[in-house]
C-alpha cells in the first residue's frame, strides 16, 4: 500500500497554508484563504462556523475528496496533493470514515448491506463481512433492525447506520458532517455519547462539523472557521 | 468481486422489472429475428440441397436455346426425337436419355377436372427423374411405338379426378384425346420451386406429338449419366455432338443448353442464401436499435443514482469499480435479453419451420454468434453512461438531488 511512516513528531493531520479557489479570473471565489491546522491522533474535533465560512471545503480536503488548489496537506506525512485520484480512493478506503451529511444511505439497500458495503471494497470475504456489520450494527444500537431499509428506519436510526459504515473498518479518522443536523435532541445526545464513546474506546480520531454548541461542547477541540480562515482554535475546558 | 458485481446488477435489474423488460425487448427482438432468419434460410438450403439429391447428381438437361429461363432468342431450334437417340448412341457413360415435351391440359375424368402438366416421354423418363409406378404398369414397347392412348398419373391428379376411391381404372379425356390410365406414380411430393410433382399425367411421346402439340418436336432431354461416370465429360461429349448435328460454326455461339445439376443447385440455393443474408442483415439493425435501447436507460440509471455513485466513490470505490458495476449491468441486462430472444426464435423457428415444410436445421453456430453478440451490444452502449457514471465527482454527486 502505502509507506506510511509515521514519526512521533508527525501530525495526523496537517494542514500548511492550504486555500481553494473555484473559477478563475474575475469569477474566482476563495472558500478556503490560508489555513494552516493539525489534528493529532486520538483528538476529538468540532469544527464551526456560519454557511460560507469553508468548513465543507475543508473538510472535503480532510476527507481526501477534493484537493488544495495551493498549500499542502498531509496525511499521516503523505502529500495527499500530489496523489492520484485512485490513491486518494485507497486512503479513504483503508483509513477514513465518513458521516455525510443527510445520511447519504443507499435506498431501498438493508442497514446490514449499507454497512457491509466499505468491506466490500476493501474485499473482506463474505461471511467476515457480515459478522463485522452486524457487529458494529450491535455497537450502534441497532441489533434487529439489520433487515430494514433506510425508508423503514427513523432519522436517528438512519443516522447510526451512517456512523456502523462509516466505523465498520476501523478507520484511522472518522469525518462527521452535521451528524445531529435533523434529529431532536433526546436523538442527538444518543448520536453524540455514541460518537463521545468510539473516540474514547476505539482511539478513533473524530473531525465533527457542527452548527450547535452543545453538541460541539462534546468535543476536545473546537477550530471556528470564519471566511475562509481559521478563526479560533480552542481547547475545550471540559473533560469527557 | 466479480460475483458481487454481477449479484448487485441482477438485483438493480429486478428494482426496476418493467423497465429492465422493455429495454432488452430491441435485444430480444433483434437477436430473436437474426437466428430465426438463418435458422430457416438453413432450413430451405438443406431442403433445396436434398431435393436436388434426390434427382440425382448425375442429371443433365438439354434444352433448346442459348440461356436458360425466360428471353429465349427467337432463333430456337427445337430437338427431334432422333437428337435423344444420337446421345444416346454417340456419347459414352449415358444411362439413358428421355425425350420430355409438356402441355398445361385440363384433365376431365366424369364431372371432376383438374389442370394439369402432361408430359410425353418414355419409360426412361422414369428412370432418369428417379420415379416408380406405384399401382399399375409402365407403356409397353407397342403402345410407345403406336401412340397409344394411355397415361400413368401422379398422386394428385389421381386424387383430384379418382377421389377417394381406390381404382384409378377408366379413361380420362386430355383435350379431344381420351386415355386410358394404367398407372398411378409413387408420390413424390414438392421440389425445390415448391411446385407439386405429383401434379402429372406422362403419356407416350408419340402420342403426346400426335395428338396434343401436332408436332414432331421435343421440348428437352433429362439424360442421366451412368453412376460414377463423370458429369463434367458427359456434358461436354453432348455439347460437342449438339454443335455437330446443328453445323455451328465455331465462331457461333451454342443455340442449345447443357445443364447439370450442380449448376441447378448452385443457383437455387445461391438464391436462398443471398436471401437468408440480406434479411438477417436487416434484423441486425434491430439488435443495433436495441443496442442504443441500452445506452438510453444506462444513461437515465445513471442519473436517477448518482447519489449512489456518489456514496460508493467516496466510501472507496475506485473509477474502475464503478464503471464495472453498470458495464456489468448492460452486459447481465444484454444478455439477458440475448437468452430470451434465443429460446423466442428457436420456439418460433420450429413453428415456421413446419409452417413453410422446411426442415428446421439447428444452427449451434449462429446462436452462440448471437449471444456473444448480444452480450458486446452490451459492453459497447454500456460503455459510455459506465464511464459517465464513473468519472462524476464525489462531492458533486453527493450533493445531487
Amino acid at each position: 500500500m502505502f509507506a506510511l511512516g509515521q514519526t512521533d513528531n508527525q501530525s495526523l493531520i496537517e494542514l500548511q497554508g492550504v486555500t481553494k479557489v473555484y473559477g478563475t479570473g474575475q469569477a474566482a471565489m476563495y472558500a478556503l484563504r490560508g489555513i494552516d491546522l493539525r489534528i493529532e491522533e486520538g483528538e476529538f474535533v468540532a469544527v464551526m462556523g456560519p454557511s460560507g465560512s469553508g468548513k465543507s471545503t475543508c473538510m472535503n480536503i480532510l476527507g481526501c475528496l477534493d484537493t488544495p488548489t495551493a498549500g499542502v496537506y498531509k496525511f499521516k506525512g503523505i502529500e495527499v496533493g500530489k496523489l492520484t485520484r485512485d490513491q486518494r480512493t485507497r486512503l479513504r478506503r483503508f483509513y477514513l470514515g465518513f458521516v455525510f451529511q443527510g445520511y447519504n444511505l443507499l435506498n431501498r439497500t438493508s442497514a446490514l448491506e449499507n454497512v457491509e458495503l466499505p468491506l466490500i471494497y476493501r474485499r473482506v470475504p463474505a461471511g467476515v463481512r457480515r459478522a463485522r456489520a452486524l457487529e458494529t450494527l450491535e455497537t450502534v444500537g441497532l441489533k434487529g433492525w439489520e433487515s430494514h431499509t433506510p425508508g423503514e428506519l427513523s432519522g436517528g436510526q438512519q443516522q447510526r447506520v451512517a456512523i456502523a459504515r462509516a466505523i465498520v473498518t476501523d478507520p484511522a479518522v472518522l469525518f462527521a458532517d452535521e451528524p445531529t443536523g435533523n434529529l431532536d435532541t433526546a436523538r442527538s445526545r444518543e448520536i453524540m455519547d455514541l460518537v463521545t464513546g468510539l473516540n474514547r474506546d476505539k482511539r478513533i480520531t473524530i473531525v465533527m462539523v457542527t452548527h450547535e454548541r452543545d453538541m460541539a461542547a462534546y468535543a476536545k477541540r473546537t477550530v471556528r472557521f470564519l471566511d475562509g480562515l481559521v478563526e479560533s482554535d480552542e481547547q475545550n475546558g471540559r473533560a469527557t | 468481486m466479480l460475483w458481487n458485481t454481477i449479484l448487485l446488477a441482477l438485483r438493480e435489474i429486478k428494482r426496476n422489472v418493467m423497465r429492465s423488460v422493455l429495454t432488452i425487448l430491441g435485444i430480444v427482438i433483434g437477436v430473436g429475428a437474426v437466428i430465426t432468419m438463418v435458422t430457416i434460410g438453413g432450413g430451405a438450403t438443406a431442403q433445396v440441397k436434398e431435393q436436388i439429391a434426390s434427382m440425382g447428381s448425375n442429371l443433365l438437361m438439354v434444352t433448346p436455346g442459348k440461356r436458360l429461363g425466360p428471353g429465349q432468342s427467337s432463333n430456337t431450334v427445337l430437338f427431334k426425337v432422333s437428337d435423344g437417340e444420337a446421345i444416346l448412341m454417340n456419347v459414352g457413360s449415358i444411362a439413358a436419355v428421355a425425350p420430355v415435351s409438356s402441355k398445361s391440359i385440363q384433365a376431365v375424368f366424369g364431372n371432376q377436372n383438374w389442370s394439369t402438366q402432361v408430359t410425353g416421354s418414355d419409360n426412361q423418363y422414369f428412370k432418369v427423374t428417379n420415379r416408380s409406378i406405384r399401382t399399375g404398369r409402365q407403356f409397353s414397347d407397342s403402345e410407345l411405338r403406336a401412340g397409344a392412348a394411355v397415361c400413368i398419373v401422379g398422386e394428385t391428379v389421381r386424387k383430384k379426378l379418382f377421389g377417394g376411391q381406390e381404382s384409378s381404372e377408366g379413361n380420362i379425356r386430355l383435350e379431344k384425346l381420351s386415355c386410358q390410365v394404367i398407372g398411378v406414380l409413387e408420390s413424390k411430393g414438392q421440389n425445390t420451386m415448391g411446385m407439386d410433382q405429383d401434379d402429372i399425367v406422362v403419356i407416350p411421346l408419340r402420342t403426346f406429338q400426335r395428338r396434343l402439340s401436332g408436332n414432331q418436336d421435343v421440348a428437352m432431354f433429362q439424360v442421366s449419366v451412368q453412376q460414377g461416370a463423370s458429369t463434367d465429360k458427359a456434358q461436354r461429349d453432348i455439347r460437342l455432338l449438339m454443335r455437330e448435328r446443328r453445323h455451328l460454326s465455331p465462331s457461333d455461339d451454342d443455340n442449345f443448353n447443357v445443364m447439370d445439376m450442380k449448376e441447378i443447385a448452385k443457383m437455387l440455393t445461391g438464391t436462398t442464401q443471398l436471401l437468408t443474408a440480406l434479411l438477417s442483415a436487416v434484423a441486425a439493425v434491430s439488435l443495433l436499435v436495441g443496442g442504443i435501447g441500452i445506452m438510453n436507460i444506462m444513461l437515465v440509471s445513471v442519473t436517477e443514482r448518482t447519489r449512489e455513485i456518489g456514496i460508493r466513490l467516496a466510501i472507496g470505490a475506485f473509477e474502475r469499480e464503478v464503471l464495472m458495476q453498470f458495464l456489468v449491468e448492460a452486459v447481465v441486462l444484454s444478455s439477458f435479453g440475448g437468452l430470451i430472444g434465443i429460446v423466442l426464435s428457436l420456439t418460433a423457428s420450429v413453428w415456421l419451420a413446419s409452417m413453410l415444410r422446411v426442415p428446421f436445421v439447428f444452427n449451434a453456430g449462429i446462436v452462440v454468434i448471437a449471444f456473444l453478440f448480444s452480450a458486446a451490444v452490451g459492453v459497447i452502449f454500456g460503455y459510455f453512461p459506465a464511464l459517465k457514471a464513473a468519472r462524476l465527482d464525489p462531492i458533486e454527486a453527493l450533493r445531487y438531488e
